[in-house]
C-alpha cells in the first residue's frame, strides 16, 4: 500500500499531505460506493412466499462508506508519512544490539511455555472452564503448526508450491478412522501406518508432477487434493461419503490407562480422580505439542543432512542441482514423501481428536490456509511459521470470544459470522506489510566462522 | 542406464584422451547448431573451445553435460580408472556422479541463498548421502555421518582457500561481486571431485584484476589436482595464455584444431573469429602472409574430421545445411561462413 | 446418437462457461504471470450483481421485457465486476508486483476468501433462487435444445470474436502483448504498463461477470461459495489449454465442459470432477505446458 502510494506522490510537487488525503478520500469514497451500493446497500431476501425481493439498507451503505473514507483519509493523511519517516529513520541508524539473555534462549523459553501452558490454565480457569483454551487454541492451533511445518518442507525448503496439501492430512484422518474403527488396532500402531501411506500417497502425486514447474505443478497439486476429496466423498461404501465416518476410537495411554469413562482403567479411576472431559484434551494437548516438536527436529535435522540442503538448493536452481550430480527426481519425491508424511500424522491426530471425520473437513480452504501461514510466517523459517499460526488462527478462533461485541452492536452481531471474512483480509495486509513473511532471513545449515542469517533478498522461491 | 554407458565401444580411445568428441551432431528444429563435430581433451591439459557468437559452443558443452541429447554422435569420457562412459547415454546427473564431469555455466548459476561453504556443502552431496545412510542413518546419529560432514567442510574449506573466498565462507553467494561468484562457481564444481571439469566463459564480464586471479585458479587446478579443463572462451588472450590445445567452431563446425599458436595463424579462424565483413576476408589472407603457407597448415586434414568421409547426415559444407534448414531458422546466408570463404579463395588460387 | 449430440450440445453450453472464466484467467497469467485465484469470486460477484440487479428491476418494473432485463444485468454486472477486480488489483497485486513470488498469490487467495465471505455476511448464507427467465425449448430431430443454451453459446461467440478484434487488431492488444513479453521494455518504450495490467484486469472481469450473468440465467440459483467450483474448472480449463494463450482458455473450457457432460451421462454424475481433473493431470503430463501453451524451454 505504501508503494502504491509513493508512486504516485510525484516526486517534485508535494501538495500538502492532507490536501492529498482529502482527495485520496473522496476517491476512496466513490469507489467504495460503487462496490458496496448492491451488496450492502441492498440485499436479496426470501419473503414468506419464498420468492427472493430486495431490502434497502442505505444507513449501513452509509455507514460502511464513510469508514473506507475515513480509514483512507487517515491512512493517506497520517499512517503512511509516518511509515515513511520511520523507514527513513531505521535506514539511517543501523541498529546493531547485543543479543539479551530472552532473545538468546527464546526457543528453549518458547518450549517450556508451551509446556506449562496447560498448568497455567486450569490454575486459571478451573478444570472445565480450561476445555474451551485448551482445545479450540492449544490444540487447534498446534495442528496448524504441525501441518505447516510439514508444507514448509514441500513450499518453504524444496521451493514446490503444493496446494492439495490437505490430501495426506485426509489420507492420515481417514486411515486412522478406518483402520481404527474396523480392525480395532491402537493409535500407537496406526500413527506411523498413517504416515507411511501418506508418504506414500506422496511419492504418488510427486511422479506426475516431476516435470511440471510453477502454476502447472499448482493446479495439478490442488486438482489431487479434490480428487482425494471427491473420491472420499462418492466412495459411500468404504468412507460414509459426506456423511463421515463417526465413533473413532480415542486414543489410549500406551495401553496403561484410557479416556473412556466406562473403562475400568480410566484415566480419573486410575488416578483417583473425578470424571472429566479435560483429561482427555490435556493428554492430546501434550501429545500434539509432542509431535509438533518431533516435525521441528526431523526439519533442523535433515536441513543439515545432505537431503534437506539439496532440498533447498533444488529451490534455489534446479539446473546447478543436476549439474553437480543431485538426482532432482529421488530430491523432488523425498520432499513430498516426507512433507506428505507429517500431514498424515496431523491427520490422524486429528481424526483421534475430533472422534469424527468426514470430506468437509478437507476442502481447499484447509489447504490455502496452511499455504497461507507457511508463506506468511517466511518461507523455511520454523519459528516464523508458529508465529504465523498463532497470529492466523488463535486471531480468529479469538473473535469467537469477542461476546463484549454484541454491547456496541446489538444482540444479533455474531462475531463468528466475520471470521473468514477478516481471516481473508488478514492474510492480504499482513502479506502487504511483509512480503516475505514475518521472519524472512533464513539460518544457514553450516558455518566456517560465524553464523549469520541469510537476508531474503538472496533467497530464492523456486520454480517449482 | 550406467551398464549400457561403460560399455566398450568399438575402437579405442585415442591415447591419451580423457574426452573424445565423435561426429557430433545437434538439431534444433531445422536449426543445425552443431554439424558433425569431432575433437579430442587429453588428459591434464587446459583444451579450449572458442568461436564467434552462435558458433554452438555452449550446445557443445550441453551436450557433454548431458543437458541436450545430442542428435547424433558419441561423447566418450574415459577416466583415470580406466572406464569408459559414453556420455550421451546418461541422464545429466550421472554425468559428474559417474563419469565425473563438472561442469559451469555461462550465466552464473549459484545458490545465491544459500552461503558459500553451504554452496560447496551441497556439491558434495553424493558423498553425503552415502555416508548419512540415505539420510536415514544420519537421522538417528548413527554411522560416520558425523566424520564425513567434517570432512567435506574441509574440503569446502581448501576449496574456499584456493579461490580466495575464505574470508567470505559464511556470506551468501548472492552477496559475492561478479569475478568472485566465478571462482566460487568453479570452487563448486571442483568440490564434486571431478576429472574433467568443463567452464563456460569463465572470464566473461570480468576485470583485468579478476581476469588474473581466475588463470591463477585454473593452473593451479590443472598443476595440483590434474584435473583436465575443457572450456569455453570468447576471449583470445585468455585463451592463448592457459590453454594447451585450441579447437575453433564456427557455425557449429570445426575449422580449426591444434596449438594456440596454430590456431592463432590460421586465417581461417582469423576470418571467422574476427568477423571481417566479406570485402575483407581477400585483406585477412595479405594480412597473415603467404597463402601458400596457410595452404600448408591445412594440407593434411584428418580423415576422421572430413566431412565427406562422415557417414553423419548432417555433415557437408556450411552452405549445403543452412540452405536446407528453412526460412525460419535462417542464421545466415550461404556463404556467410567466414573459414569457408576463405577455403574458397584457396581453392581459387589453386 | 441423439443422446451423445444432447451431451454435446450441454457440454458447448458448459464450457462456454467456462472458457469465458478462463479467459480472465490465462490474460492475467499471461501479462504478471499471476494465478488471480480471486477470480471465481469474481465470477460469483458477477452473478451475484446480476441477481440483485435482476431483484431491483422486477420490483421497480412491474413487467420488462427479458431480453432488456438480460440486457440490463449483464451491463451492470460487467461494470461493477469490473470495478472489483480493478480495486482488487490495486489494493492487493499492485504494491506486490515485482516482489517475491508467492506474495500475490496469498493475497489472491485471501482475497477470494475475503470475497466469498463478504457475500455471505452481506447477502447471506443461503442459496437465492431467481424464477426461470427463459423457458424456450426447441426439440430438432429427439435432441432438446432450449432457448438458454443458444442464448449462452451465441454470446459466448460474440463476445470472443469481440474480444479477438480487441487483443489482436487494437493498439491497446498490442500493447498488452508487448507487456506479457517483456514489461521493462513496453515501459520503456512509453507503455503506460500499470494503465495496461488494469485494462487486462477490467477485461477478465467483464468476460466472468458475463459468464456470471449466463451462469444464473442458466440455473436459476446463486450462493455466495458458487465462485470455487466454476473457479477452480475454469482456472483447470485455462492450463489445460496452456496458460497465458486465449485460444487455448476457450479451447480448454470447452473440453473440460465435454469431459464432464459425457462422464455424467456415460460413467457417473458423481465422479465426473475427478474425470475433469484426471485428464488434466494426465495432459500434463505428456504436454507439460498444457494443448496449446509455449513449451517453456529449459535454459541453460
Amino acid at each position: 500500500m505504501t508503494q502504491a502510494v509513493s508512486l504516485s506522490a510525484p516526486a517534485t510537487t508535494a501538495p500538502s499531505p492532507i490536501a492529498r488525503a482529502v482527495r485520496e478520500a473522496l476517491f476512496a469514497g466513490v469507489i467504495s460506493f460503487g462496490l458496496f451500493v448492491l451488496f450492502i446497500g441492498l440485499k436479496s431476501d426470501q419473503n414468506i412466499d419464498n420468492r427472493l425481493i430486495v431490502v434497502t439498507r442505505w444507513g449501513t451503505l452509509a455507514i460502511v462508506v464513510a469508514l473506507t473514507m475515513l480509514g483512507r483519509f487517515l491512512f493517506v493523511g497520517f499512517l503512511a508519512p509516518a511509515f515513511q519517516a520511520r523507514k527513513a529513520r531505521r535506514a539511517k541508524v543501523e541498529v546493531v544490539s547485543e543479543a539479551g539473555f530472552v532473545k538468546r534462549n527464546l526457543l528453549a523459553i518458547a518450549i517450556f511455555a508451551l509446556f506449562l501452558y496447560p498448568v497455567f490454565i486450569i490454575s486459571t480457569a478451573g478444570l472445565q472452564g480450561s476445555l474451551k483454551w485448551v482445545d479450540n487454541f492449544g490444540i487447534q492451533i498446534l495442528i496448524y503448526v504441525m501441518l505447516a511445518w510439514g508444507l514448509n518442507i514441500v513450499v518453504g525448503l524444496a521451493g514446490l508450491l503444493d496446494l492439495g496439501y490437505v490430501a495426506f492430512y485426509a489420507v492420515g484422518a481417514y486411515s486412522y478412522a478406518l483402520l481404527a474403527s474396523e480392525l480395532g488396532w491402537s493409535f500407537w500402531i496406526l500413527l506411523p501406518t498413517a504416515g507411511i501411506l501418506a508418504a506414500f500417497w506422496g511419492v504418488i502425486l510427486g511422479f506426475p508432477v516431476l516435470r511440471l514447474r510453477g502454476d502447472y505443478l499448482a493446479i495439478v497439486t490442488l486438482a489431487f487434493g479434490e480428487i482425494i476429496r471427491l473420491v472420499l466423498i462418492n466412495w459411500r461404501e468404504v468412507t460414509n461419503g459426506s456423511a463421515g465416518i463417526s465413533g473413532i476410537p480415542k486414543i489410549d495411554f500406551f495401553g496403561w490407562f484410557t479416556f473412556n469413562v466406562s473403562d475400568p482403567n480410566y484415566f480419573g479411576k486410575v488416578f483417583g480422580l473425578g470424571v472429566s472431559g479435560a483429561y482427555y484434551k490435556i493428554f492430546l494437548y501434550y501429545l500434539i505439542l509432542l509431535l509438533a516438536l518431533l516435525t521441528a527436529f526431523v526439519t533442523i535435522r535433515l536441513r543439515r543432512m545432505p537431503v534437506g540442503r539439496a532440498w533447498e538448493a533444488l529451490r534455489e536452481d534446479e539446473i546447478a542441482c543436476r549439474s553437480l550430480g543431485i538426482n532432482t527426481t529421488n530430491t523432488k519425491l523425498t520432499a513430498f514423501a516426507i512433507g506428505a508424511m507429517f500431514g498424515g500424522f496431523a491427520g490422524s491426530f486429528f481424526a483421534a481428536r475430533q472422534g469424527f471425520v468426514s470430506p468437509e473437513s478437507f476442502v481447499f480452504l484447509e489447504s490455502a490456509i496452511i499455504l497461507a501461514i507457511v508463506v506468511l510466517g517466511g518461507m523455511g523459517s520454523l519459528p516464523g511459521i508458529a508465529i504465523a499460526a498463532v497470529v492466523m488462527i488463535g486471531g480468529t478462533e479469538i473473535l469467537r470470544e469477542m461476546n463484549f461485541l454484541k454491547l456496541i452492536f446489538g444482540p444479533s452481531f455474531t462475531p463468528e459470522l466475520y471470521r473468514m471474512l477478516l481471516f481473508g483480509l488478514a492474510m492480504v495486509i499482513v502479506m502487504l506489510w511483509k512480503p516475505r513473511g514475518f521472519v524472512g532471513s533464513r539460518e544457514p545449515t553450516a558455518f566456517l566462522r560465524a553464523r549469520k542469517a541469510v537476508s531474503s533478498s538472496f533467497t530464492k522461491e523456486g520454480h517449482g | 542406464m550406467a551398464a549400457t554407458a561403460t560399455q566398450k565401444v568399438a575402437g579405442a580411445m585415442p591415447e591419451g584422451a580423457i574426452l573424445a568428441v565423435e561426429h557430433l551432431s545437434m538439431k534444433f528444429g531445422g536449426l543445425i547448431a552443431i554439424g558433425d563435430l569431432s575433437f579430442e581433451a587429453q588428459r591434464g591439459e587446459i583444451t579450449a573451445l572458442i568461436g564467434p557468437n552462435g558458433a554452438g559452443k555452449t550446445t557443445v558443452f550441453n551436450c557433454i553435460t548431458g543437458f541436450y541429447k545430442p542428435t547424433e554422435g558419441m561423447i566418450r569420457m574415459q577416466r583415470k580408472t580406466g572406464e569408459e562412459f559414453l556420455l550421451e547415454r546418461m541422464p545429466d546427473f550421472q554425468i559428474p556422479a559417474k563419469a565425473k564431469v563438472a561442469r559451469t555455466f555461462q550465466n552464473i548459476r549459484l545458490f545465491s541463498g544459500m552461503t558459500l561453504l553451504e554452496n560447496l556443502l551441497v556439491a558434495q552431496h553424493n558423498k553425503l548421502m552415502k555416508a548419512s545412510g540415505f539420510t536415514v542413518m544420519g537421522l538417528l546419529g548413527l554411522g560416520g555421518y558425523r566424520k564425513s560432514a567434517a570432512e567435506a567442510k574441509e574440503l569446502a574449506q581448501f576449496w574456499l582457500e584456493k579461490a580466495d573466498l575464505v574470508d567470505r565462507a559464511d556470506d551468501p553467494a548472492g552477496d559475492l561481486s561478479y569475478g568472485a561468484q566465478r571462482r566460487l562457481e568453479i570452487a563448486r564444481a571442483m568440490c564434486t571431485g571431478p576429472e574433467l571439469l568443463c567452464l563456460d566463459e569463465p572470464a566473461a564480464g570480468l576485470n583485468p584484476r579478476e581476469s588474473l586471479a581466475l588463470n591463477t585458479l585454473l593452473n593451479d587446478i590443472k598443476d595440483t589436482t590434474g584435473t583436465s579443463i575443457l572450456l569455453i572462451e570468447h576471449d583470445m588472450s585468455v585463451v592463448m595464455e592457459i590453454s594447451d590445445h585450441v579447437v575453433v567452431l564456427e557455425y557449429g563446425r570445426k575449422i580449426a584444431d591444434g596449438t594456440p599458436a596454430e590456431v592463432k595463424a590460421d586465417p581461417r579462424v582469423i576470418a571467422a573469429y574476427l568477423g571481417v565483413d566479406d570485402e575483407e576476408v581477400q585483406d585477412v589472407l595479405v594480412e597473415v602472409g603467404d597463402a601458400e603457407v596457410i595452404h600448408e597448415l591445412d594440407a593434411e586434414p584428418r580423415p576422421d574430421q572430413a566431412p565427406e568421409n562422415s557417414a553423419s547426415m548432417l555433415a557437408g559444407p556450411v552452405e549445403e545445411t543452412i540452405a536446407q534448414s528453412g526460412d525460419e531458422v535462417a542464421i545466415a546466408d550461404p556463404g556467410a561462413s567466414k573459414a569457408a570463404q576463405i577455403d574458397r579463395l584457396n581453392e581459387e588460387k589453386r | 446418437m441423439e443422446y451423445f449430440i444432447q451431451q454435446l450440445i450441454n457440454g458447448l453450453t458448459l464450457g462456454s462457461i467456462y472458457g469465458l472464466i478462463a479467459i480472465g484467467y490465462t490474460m492475467v497469467y499471461g501479462i504478471i504471470g499471476m494465478i488471480n485465484f480471486a477470480h471465481g469470486d469474481v465470477f460469483m460477484i458477477g452473478a451475484f450483481i446480476a441477481l440483485i440487479v435482476f431483484l431491483v428491476l422486477t420490483t421497480v418494473f412491474y413487467s420488462i421485457p427479458v431480453a432488456l432485463a438480460l440486457l440490463i444485468m449483464m451491463i451492470v454486472a460487467m461494470l461493477l465486476t469490473s470495478l472489483y477486480n480493478w480495486t482488487i488489483e490495486k489494493v492487493a497485486y499492485r504494491p506486490l508486483r515485482g516482489s517475491f513470488r508467492l506474495a500475490p498469490l496469498i493475497t489472491a487467495i485471501g482475497m477470494s476468501i475475503a470475497l466469498s465471505n463478504f457475500v455471505q455476511v452481506a447477502q447471506g448464507p443461503r442459496n437465492k433462487p431467481i424464477p426461470p427467465l427463459v423457458g424456450r425449448v426447441y426439440e430438432i430431430g429427439g435432441v432438446v435444445i432450449s432457448l438458454k443454451q443458444i442464448i449462452i453459446v451465441a454470446v459466448t461467440a460474440v463476445l470472443l470474436t469481440l474480444f479477438w478484434y480487441l487483443v489482436n487488431k487494437t493498439a491497446l492488444g498490442r500493447a498488452q502483448r508487448a507487456c506479457e513479453q517483456d514489461r521493462k521494455m513496453a515501459a520503456l518504450l512509453g507503455i503506460d504498463v500499470d494503465r495496461t495490467i488494469s485494462i487486462t484486469f477490467i477485461m477478465g472481469a467483464s468476460l466472468a461477470a458475463v459468464a456470471g450473468t449466463l451462469f444464473l440465467m442458466y440455473y436459476g440459483v446463486i450462493v455466495f461459495s458458487d465462485g470455487f467450483v466454476p473457479g477452480v474448472k475454469a482456472f483447470t480449463a485455462a492450463v489445460l489449454g496452456g496458460i497465458g494463450s486465449i485460444p487455448g482458455a476457450v479451447l480448454g473450457g470447452l473440453l473440460i465442459g465435454f469431459i464432464e457432460s459425457m462422464w455424467s451421462a456415460y460413467f457417473s454424475i458423481d465422479y465426473k470432477d475427478v474425470a475433469a481433473f484426471s485428464i488434466l493431470a494426465i495432459v500434463l503430463i505428456f504436454m507439460p505446458s498444457g494443448i496449446l501453451g509455449r513449451p517453456e524451454v529449459e535454459k541453460v
